[in-house]
């Protein structure tokens, strides 16, 4: 296993090296500059700016002072948020969506997950649709509606939530977000494991232990193991979204996260910065892609990583 | 009990007796539009940041609740003859908010500071008036040759290049707010961190998380600390109008910077005269390609302005946030009279629609004639996406066939500022002081990057540059007045829209005066429990 994981790291250093590279260029193709106001800037103030953030040099020299300071960990200096540095900027907000995101995916593989076995042993019954019925809605129903209505009802109808606000994340000021992220996880992760248990429960070493009379709760626990594959597949590309926040969300919420980065800084021609939310998703991506291939191992006694 | 449950217990004692000792306290919750790009006043340039620094900072001169220039760090100030030298004397008791005395020295460091090219200081061509520092800022002379000294500890003397009447407006803007000299050296960039920033206004920065909110207690050294009564002021970015409205309605912020047009006829509904509207400094218009066929016809120009229905564009699109234009000054600025409205101002829609008509066939244009096709670039909002549709809605009555192009604002102004082709292009100014020249000047043939029209008429290049060695202020507005003229019937740019203050301002809150310029300092405000 240990090779395996070890070989899967320094594969994924091309990966990432190939995603910098084209982002740093692709962004520089967009018109404008970080610098850019309505209002033009001074000549003299405009070179010296590009200057203090290197910005003057060949590109192709501005990419090796990048990949250079990469290394180093060093993401640069914002140049929109100019009293901070990208790193800073991740240190505040990444827990937070971090936090956000994990709880969220949380729910959504426990309520997810039981709806979803539910719904397979109840097939075509009353709680099965129900279950599919919410699956649905939660799909369709995008998260810019959702939680405006979950801020209405809750917050102003019902007063028992505050609308909006991070409040150093008190459980609060957190339901109303981590429900938004949630619910369309809930919907996928459901419907995936009805999906996949309805599959598993007609296999043969299912219909065994059924033949042998053995109750419900052996069954399931069983069944899980096999049902669980389609599903830990798709919750790794779906937790790298989660863990690394939400703009939507975080935006209608008031939510110091890092969602609101990705938009921000590609609006703001915020070069440095759009470059680092590259990183952090290109990262959490392959990190959560080599999860599952472990995850898969665990679970699945046939897969095996020589 | 054990030891994880004594922890809880223990911080839900002291969580308690925080919550105990806060309710003494007053804060105020005040929505913002953004979080600031930077905190360095001299290197701002928006709204919202001024709204911030406008509580942490104090310059030579105020804008008081209503928005009128009053003295701030200066107790008086006296003006030579000849309408140069600005002589300002400072308050005994102004202090930092360490207990420094803020020293006329400071004043020195800080215009040195802003026009230094090295700071990379956007807004600084806004205090060009001040001797050579155009010169110093474009890197051609040393900062010590700009015109501002300190006579002594307590008197600054500022000489200007002419006489500006409009400079005591410039001074109550964020470039011109002192920093703390020492502080600045010792840290550098980072001399704006809550642990380091030294500032000299009603209150100080406590607290910064991005995203989140910015918060600012009252600063116990502020000479006038007695009057104010709000304890501790808490900026919150909202980038979603509409979320800021639903925390407004839950009582979680006590004022917003803005509403959602959409909304508005609800939220006056449900909330009556918390819902504020009032005029603003900035007129939203369509610039036009003077030097392109066949829109350099002013007949084409008047036309399509003609043909546009402000009252409807204001009331259905944007639900009264902002009120029809029929002048590119807006009323109420300082400095001027009545702005020069367009002669069709008064005219109903039909007539207007029947004389736009004419004007187009007279140029070649309409039924049996050539189409007119226009085409009508804009940067991506919901509001101006509506307002560009609605335009051509209009236009098509008189036959012009329009068609857009729409892109993010950065691309869009980048075109503009580049001389990209264009037909008509969407656009709006918000004046960075009270005063007419601060519109007329955008389409001098001089303005290389906001001309976007690429006007050139030098019968109005020389009315501007007439106003600005004008000393009096009666004959100035007058010249002024004669430019806009011109421009009215030109029209490089057809006014639309004048811009509004929209802000939902809680009953509890009080002080809050709506003004043309926006300002609101928390320290003229009270809340009532």
């Amino acid at each position: 296993m240990l090779p395996f994981i070890l070989r899967r790291f320094l594969s994924a250093i091309p990966t990432l090296f190939l995603i910098v590279t084209i982002s740093f260029f692709l962004i520089r193709l967009a018109p404008g500059g970080p610098f850019d106001l309505e209002q033009p800037l001074e000549a003299k103030v405009m070179e010296n700016l590009r200057r203090i953030y290197k910005l003057d040099r060949p590109l192709i020299e501005q990419y090796g002072l990048y990949l250079g300071a990469l290394l180093r960990g060093d993401f640069g200096p914002s140049f929109y948020f100019r009293d901070f540095t990208i790193g800073e900027l991740f240190a505040r907000g990444l827990p937070v969506s971090m936090m956000l995101g994990a709880l969220a995916l949380g729910f959504a593989i426990l309520i997810g997950g039981a709806l979803g076995t539910l719904a397979a042993f109840r097939q075509n019954s009353a709680a099965d649709y129900a279950v599919m019925a919410l699956g649905t809605a939660g799909l369709t129903i995008p998260n810019f509606v959702v939680a405006p209505v979950l801020q209405i009802v809750f917050a102003l109808m019902l007063g028992v939530l505050p609308v909006g606000g991070w409040n150093d994340g008190a459980v609060r000021n957190l339901v109303l977000p981590v429900v938004t992220l949630a619910l369309p996880q809930i919907a996928v992760v459901a419907r995936m494991t009805r999906a996949a248990m309805i599959e598993t429960l007609r296999s043969n070493h299912i219909r065994t232990l059924r033949s042998l009379g053995l109750p419900n709760g052996v069954i399931v626990r069983h069944a899980t193991r096999g049902a669980a594959l389609p599903v830990v597949s798709y919750l790794g590309p779906a937790a790298a979204a989660l863990l690394t926040g939400s703009v939507v969300v975080e935006t209608i919420f008031g939510l110091p996260g890092v969602g609101r980065y990705f938009v921000e800084g590609a609006l703001n021609r915020d070069y440095t910065l759009v470059m680092g939310t590259v990183v952090l998703v290109a990262v959490f991506v392959l990190l959560f892609n080599l999860v599952v291939d472990i995850l898969y191992a665990l679970i699945d006694p046939r897969v095996r990583y020589e | 009990m054990p030891a994880w449950l004594k922890r809880i217990a223990i911080a839900a004692v002291a969580a308690s007796a925080m919550a105990g000792a806060a309710a003494a306290q007053v804060i105020y919750h005040r929505g913002n539009d953004a979080d600031p790009e930077t905190l360095d006043p001299h290197k701002t340039s928006t709204v919202y940041e001024a709204q911030i620094l406008r509580d942490i900072s104090e310059g030579l001169v105020i804008h008081d609740a209503a928005a009128k220039v009053v003295p701030g760090v200066a107790e008086k100030h006296e003006l030579s003859d000849d309408g140069r030298v600005y002589r300002f004397i400072l308050r005994a008791d102004a202090k930092w908010s360490n207990g420094d005395p803020v020293k006329a020295s400071d004043f020195v460091f800080s215009f040195r500071r802003i026009m230094n090219p090295e700071t990379g200081a956007k807004y600084a061509n806004l205090l060009y008036p001040i001797l050579n520092a155009e010169k110093v800022n474009k890197g051609e002379g040393k900062v010590e040759e700009l015109g501002v000294r300190a006579v002594d500890d307590r008197t600054l003397e500022i000489t200007l290049e002419r006489p500006t009447p409009y400079f005591l407006e410039l001074l109550t803007h964020q470039s011109a707010l002192p920093v703390h000299p020492a502080s600045v050296e010792k840290h550098g960039t980072s001399f704006t961190r809550p642990e380091n920033y030294v500032t000299n206004g009603a209150y100080v920065l406590k607290e910064w998380v991005p995203n989140s909110h910015i918060r600012l207690d009252k600063n116990p050294h502020f000479h006038a600390a007695g009057t104010v009564k709000i304890d501790t002021v808490i900026h919150y970015p909202n980038k979603d109008l509409a979320a800021a409205a639903r925390r407004f309605m839950a009582g979680e912020l006590h004022s917003t910077s803005d509403i959602p047009a959409d909304q508005t006829k609800f939220l006056k509904e449900r909330l009556g005269d918390q819902v504020k509207i009032s005029p603003y400094l900035g007129t939203y218009y369509l610039a036009v390609n003077t030097q392109k066929k066949p829109f350099d016809d002013v007949r084409v120009r008047t036309a399509l302005s003609m043909a546009i229905d402000r009252e409807f564009i204001a009331e259905e699109i944007w639900q009264g946030t902002m009120l029809p234009a029929y002048s590119f000054v807006p009323p109420g600025i300082g400095n001027y009279g009545t702005p020069a409205y367009a002669d069709y101002k008064d005219l109903s829609p039909i007539d207007r629609e029947e004389k736009a008509k004419s004007l187009l066939k007279e140029a070649g244009y309409g039924p049996g004639l050539k189409p007119l096709k226009v085409e009508i670039r804009y940067n991506t909002t919901d509001n101006n996406k509506n307002t560009v549709v609605a335009i051509a809605n209009q236009w098509k009555a008189i036959g012009v066939e329009t068609t857009f192009i729409n892109t993010d604002a950065k691309t869009h102004f980048a075109h503009l500022r580049e001389r990209g082709d264009f037909d008509v292009a969407r656009a709006g100014w918000i004046g960075d002081y009270s005063d007419p020249q601060n519109f007329l000047f955008l389409v001098q043939s001089d303005n290389k990057g906001l001309n976007y029209a690429r006007y050139e008429n030098p019968e109005y290049d020389t009315l501007m540059r007439k106003a600005s060695e004008e000393k009096d202020l009666g004959r100035r507005a007058q010249i002024l007045f004669e430019a806009e003229k011109i421009f009215m019937r030109d029209l490089p740019y057809i006014p639309i829209l004048y811009y509004s203050n929209k802000n939902l301002v809680s009953s509890k809150l009080e002080g809050w005066v709506p003004n043309l310029r926006g300002a609101n300092a928390t320290r003229f405000m009270s809340l009532k429990p």
